[in-house]
């Protein structure tokens, strides 16, 4: 069988990525999809507990994660629209309305 | 057999999300990503979750990339975006990587010993996960319904033009 170790470690290489991508990356749809290369690093590591705990409630939070994923990425997607529309730009740096 | 399925996987998972990392375009990225999310799907079926694997597959690596392909096209910025942010961030997001994945290791190395192994029986069948959706977990489950259904009309909210009769 394979060790859990594996996949905590695939799990935590992933959310480190996606951290770094975040911070890389420029305009807003990728940092936004860095987002959600974090949300499944922590799904796989859901999954992964939840097979060597022996219960499936790990899977079923898995699975409202997933969902909660998908409403965030409608909004998300409408809000960087309507920036689009306003500023022909989706730039990070452009940004900054409420820079002090 | 398992061990080697699940090199190949994480290898093409962690190669996935790299080159979405890499890549200039936003397109060639988001198709970077669903790579990364099907081989995350099976992932979760190495791990007994066959129903998760699924739903993955089909509303992860489908519906929601698909969702942020379609906003990219509509969008549609010229080719990339010119690489013009100082190194120094670069520098600084890299150094704040290097000790993140460090941190998580120690956190991680200390308590994986009393964990266990992935090994026996199977636990998470459709039928098994539906019976908990709809007894024990059916309050988040009405909850997470009623969130769809006001990110659904927020979302149109929000995206449809005004002054329009």
């Amino acid at each position: 069988m394979i060790p859990l170790g594996y996949f905590i470690g695939l799990s935590v290489l992933l959310f480190v990525l996606g951290v770094a991508a975040f911070f890389i990356k420029r305009d807003l749809m990728t940092m936004f999809m860095a987002v959600e290369v974090m949300l499944n690093a922590a799904n796989l590591a859901f999954v992964a507990l939840a097979k060597s705990a022996g219960s499936p409630a790990g899977q079923v939070i898995v699975f409202f994660v997933i969902t909660v994923a998908a409403a965030e990425a409608a909004v998300g997607l409408a809000i960087i629209l309507l920036v689009f529309r306003q500023k022909k730009s989706i730039k990070a740096e452009e940004m900054r309305l409420m820079k002090g | 057999m398992g061990v080697f399925l699940f090199f190949l996987l994480a290898v093409l998972c962690v190669g996935g999300v790299l080159g979405f990392i890499l890549s200039r375009n936003q397109a060639h990225s988001a198709l970077f990503l669903v790579l990364a999310f099907t081989c995350l799907g099976g992932l979760f079926g190495l791990l007994d979750a066959p129903f998760i694997a699924a739903v993955q597959i089909i509303i992860y690596a489908g519906a929601i990339m698909v969702l942020f392909i379609f906003v990219i096209m509509m969008i549609n910025l010229e080719q990339g975006i010119a690489p013009e942010r100082k190194r120094w961030t670069l520098g600084l997001s890299a150094v704040l990587a290097v000790f993140l994945l460090v941190e998580l290791a120690l956190a991680v190395r200390g308590t994986l010993g009393t964990l266990g192994r992935t090994g026996g029986e199977t636990i998470g069948s459709p039928t098994e996960l539906g019976r908990l959706l709809f007894t024990d977990y059916l309050y988040p489950f009405e909850i997470t319904s009623i969130l769809i259904v006001a990110a659904l009309v927020g979302a149109i909210v929000l995206v449809k033009k005004e002054g329009k009769e």
